[in-house]
């Protein structure tokens, strides 16, 4: 689909612009000296804070900023509830409460035999030949097995999950009929699972939230439906895409791949720096109260962008921003959010890209971008390779 | 000087990173919010890592207390 062209950034950016989905980085720069709070028309009024410290005043401010729409869309479509990423307080604390059991370290670390055991699969199916597309071949096939073997849900699903995440966090951007579609496919598909645990319970996390409970009350069956399609839609493309762009980094930095090879103990303070520079989720807001942050007046009825990977970019906070650094000591990114809406698979997506380097390196210590091909990026709520061929040695 | 460091509860949101870096210093509860082990006396040899574990709070909910 074409849109009119973006002439002024500060007043009328588009975060579907082929400009900023191929690199924002240079657009942020600008904005955060010449206008740190942009505005569009677009998308019926939407802000984009662009520094840390307003970024962060947006999270922790529930007061003026709901999270009942967390997705900039061209129509907005009637509320869809995925409890708690959509819940505001006090609904939000005990939806949060019920979810967080399954996704603390403790928790995460007993799935981490079968994550390893997914990427060197994965990895000896390439490492033979010249090359993979490390998004397609790599990157994109581990979140998605790791999600679906949590949930209690085939492995080989994949193909339909992605099918689904895009429509709803892509296609429908501008496309409520794919949206709405792709909403009731993904409630009849998560009901049928409900029903037959009722008979036949097993060890997994859709069998465990459907026992849930608030206040001795058993969830709604929305409630249910919605956490589960959260769960699915959330750990997915997320988790790829920042997998996807720590190969796209060491493709073209052969010191920092040497050195994650030679001391791989350096492995778990890159991935910080990784998801600091290359964080792949922006979130939303809808303005509720009118208010005035970083001195610019934000209108209720309006939506708000909420970039944690600009303001991870943002020199005010991270000394030299624009440089990968992957021995950084302090890191105090936002790439999982801040404040009560902080990522709950922050745990679970932490392990998956460490032990997707891990295996990985072991195996291919090599490799570069494919000079005869392109990488393409997804556009949206979260930003990755989809397209990453390399070619190894 | 001795160090002692402190969770600000009300703050932390577990993004669990100071458990992760100071693993003798912090502990996890069931829902996975950080709290400081025992009275939160750093010993001698672990005052890096204190200040370490701060500087990656992204909810700055890490004191880190200096007595002398």
């Amino acid at each position: 689909m074409t849109r009119p062209p973006v002439n002024d950034w500060s007043t009328d950016f588009d975060h579907l612009d082929p400009r900023w989905v191929e690199n924002p980085y240079p657009i942020w720069d600008e904005l955060r000296e010449k206008c740190p709070v942009a505005h569009t028309e677009r998308f019926r009024g939407v802000y984009f804070p662009s520094r840390y410290e307003d970024v962060r005043a947006v999270a922790y401010d529930t007061e003026h900023f709901s999270s009942r729409r967390i997705i900039v869309r061209e129509t907005p479509p009637p509320r869809i509830p995925a409890p708690p990423i959509t819940s505001d307080p006090p609904e939000h604390r005990p939806a949060k409460n019920l979810l967080l059991p399954a996704f603390t370290p403790d928790a995460i670390r007993e799935h981490e035999p079968r994550t390893r055991e997914i990427c060197a699969r994965l990895v000896a199916g390439f490492a033979g030949k010249a090359g993979c597309d490390a998004a397609a071949d790599y990157a994109q096939e581990i979140p998605v097995r790791v999600i679906a073997v949590m949930l209690g849900l085939p492995e080989e699903e994949g193909d339909r999950f992605r099918k689904w995440i895009h429509e709803i966090l892509e296609a429908g951007i501008t496309r409520p009929d794919i949206l709405m579609k792709a909403m009731g496919e993904t409630s009849a598909y998560f009901q049928a699972e409900i029903d037959n645990r009722k008979s036949a319970p097993r060890e997994d996390l859709i069998t465990q939230l459907s026992r849930a409970t608030i206040d001795g009350q058993p969830i709604t069956e929305d409630h249910l439906l919605g956490a589960l399609r959260l769960i699915l839609i959330a750990g997915i493309d997320t988790t790829w895409s920042a997998i996807g762009s720590c190969f796209w980094h060491l493709a073209q930095h052969p010191d920092d791949r040497r050195r994650l090879v030679s001391q791989p103990e350096l492995i778990p303070t890159a991935v910080e720096e990784f998801l600091r520079a290359y964080a792949p989720v922006t979130m939303a807001r809808e303005v509720i109260k009118d208010v005035e942050i970083g001195g610019c007046p934000f209108k209720a009825g309006e939506m708000v962008l909420l970039s944690f990977p600009a303001a991870n970019r943002d020199p005010r906070m991270f000394p030299d921003a624009d440089r990968v650094v992957i021995d950084r000591k302090a890191n105090r990114h936002a790439a999982f959010g801040l404040g009560i809406h902080r990522c709950i698979g922050s745990n679970l997506a932490r392990m998956e890209i460490t032990v997707a380097l891990q295996e990985w390196l072991k195996r291919i210590p090599d490799f570069h971008l494919d000079p005869a091909a392109k990488v393409t990026w997804s556009e949206g709520t979260v930003r990755g390779p989809r397209k990453l061929p390399v070619l190894f040695g | 000087v001795t160090l002692k460091v402190k969770v600000d509860r009300d703050k932390c949101q577990g993004h669990a990173r100071c458990a992760a870096l100071a693993p003798e210093l912090f502990a996890l509860d069931e829902l996975g919010n950080a709290r400081e082990k025992g009275d939160g006396t750093v010993p001698e040899a672990l005052a890096e890592k204190a200040y370490l574990a701060k500087a990656n709070c992204p909810e700055e909910a890490i004191e880190v207390e200096e007595k002398a």
